[in-house]
C-alpha cells in the first residue's frame, strides 16, 4: 500500500549526462554556423541561417534540455497547439501588413 | 547546512504520509506558464519584424553597432548554463546531492556572468548616448530609434528574466541543501529548468535578430 497521494506514476526514466553534453556540443556548433554564415555578408546565407539554424537550435533546447522528448503525448499536443498559436499570431500579422 | 557529503538517507518511514504530491500536475502548470512566455515575447518578435520590414536600412546599420563578440559570448555562457541546469536534475534523480548543488551553483554564477555582461554592453550604449529618449538618439532615423528602443526593452525584459531566475535558482540551492529538493521529489527543480531554458531559448533568437541583422 502506498500512502502516500500521488495522482501520477513516477517521472519519465532518467536521461544521462551523456546525452545533454552531446547536444550542448551541437548547440554551440550550429552558434558558430550561425555566426559565421552572418559573416559572411551574403544576406542570403545569414537568412538561411535565422531560418533553419536557429529553430533548430530551440528544437534542440525544447526536445533534450526541456524534456519534452520523454513526455506525454498530451504535453505535446500542447506544445505544438501554442507554438502553431504562436505562427499562426505572426503570420496574419505578416501577411496583413505584406498584401494591405 | 548538514553535512553535504553525506549520501542521501533513506527517509524516515511515515514522514511524509498523506502528503499530496502532483507531479504531473505541477509540469503542466509550469508548461501552461512557458507558453504564456512564449506568447508575451512572440508578441515584441512579432513588433521587432514589422518595423524591421518598414525600416531594413535603419534597422541593419544600427545593429553594426552592437558587440557581436560579448553577444556571442553571453550565448555559449547560457547554452552552458543550460547544460549545468540540466545535469543538476539528472544529478539529484542519482542521488548525487553534492553534484546537483555543484551544478545548480555554476548555472547560477553563469546566469550572473550573463548579467554582468549585458550591465558593461548597456553601460558603453548608455556612455555612447544610446539610450531611449536621448538626445543622441532622437537625433537619429526613426528606423534606428526604434531599433534601439526595441534593444533595450526586449534584451530588457530578458535580462529581468535572468534576474528571476537566478534569485529562483538561490532558493532552490537551499532546498537541495535542506533535502526539500530530493532524488524522488524534485518537481520544484525540474519547473526551475523548464524556466531557465525558456530564458535560453528566448535569448538563441534574440542573438540573430540583433547582433547578427547587420
Amino acid at each position: 500500500m502506498n500512502p502516500r497521494m500521488q495522482t501520477q506514476t513516477e517521472p519519465p526514466h532518467i536521461v544521462g549526462y551523456a546525452t545533454f553534453i552531446k547536444v550542448w556540443i551541437a548547440l554551440v556548433v550550429l552558434t558558430g554556423l550561425l555566426v559565421g554564415l552572418s559573416l559572411t555578408h551574403r544576406p542570403n546565407l545569414a537568412l538561411l541561417g535565422l531560418l533553419f539554424i536557429t529553430p533548430t537550435k530551440a528544437s534542440l533546447v525544447i526536445f533534450y534540455f526541456m524534456h519534452l522528448k520523454y513526455e506525454s503525448a498530451a504535453l505535446k499536443y500542447m506544445a505544438a497547439a501554442a507554438i502553431a498559436a504562436l505562427i499562426i499570431f505572426i503570420g496574419l500579422t505578416f501577411s496583413d501588413y505584406l498584401f494591405r | 547546512m548538514s553535512a553535504p557529503a553525506e549520501p542521501l538517507a533513506a527517509e524516515p518511514a511515515g514522514e511524509h504520509v498523506g502528503e499530496h504530491r502532483d507531479y504531473a500536475g505541477a509540469k503542466l502548470g509550469m508548461w501552461i506558464f512557458v507558453f504564456t512566455e512564449l506568447i508575451l515575447f512572440g508578441g515584441l518578435f512579432v513588433a521587432y519584424g514589422m518595423y524591421r520590414s518598414m525600416h531594413a536600412h535603419d534597422f541593419h546599420k544600427a545593429s553594426g553597432e552592437l558587440n557581436l563578440t560579448l553577444g556571442v559570448i553571453n550565448t555559449l555562457i547560457l547554452l552552458t548554463s543550460s547544460l549545468t541546469m540540466v545535469l543538476s536534475i539528472v544529478a539529484i534523480r542519482l542521488q548525487r546531492k553534492v553534484q546537483s548543488m555543484f551544478f545548480l551553483a555554476c548555472t547560477m554564477l553563469l546566469g550572473a556572468a550573463f548579467l554582468v555582461n549585458k550591465f558593461f554592453e548597456w553601460k558603453a550604449k548608455i556612455h555612447h548616448g544610446i539610450y531611449p529618449g536621448s538626445e543622441h538618439l532622437m537625433a537619429r532615423p526613426p528606423g534606428e530609434r526604434l531599433f534601439f528602443g526595441l534593444y533595450f526593452g526586449m534584451t530588457g525584459l530578458h535580462g529581468l528574466h535572468v534576474t528571476v531566475g537566478v534569485v529562483v535558482m538561490s532558493v532552490m540551492l537551499v532546498f537541495l541543501a535542506r533535502d526539500k529538493i530530493r532524488h524522488n521529489d524534485f518537481i520544484k527543480l525540474e519547473n526551475t529548468g523548464l524556466y531557465w531554458h525558456l530564458v535560453d531559448v528566448i535569448w538563441i533568437f534574440l542573438l540573430p535578430l540583433f547582433y547578427l541583422a547587420a
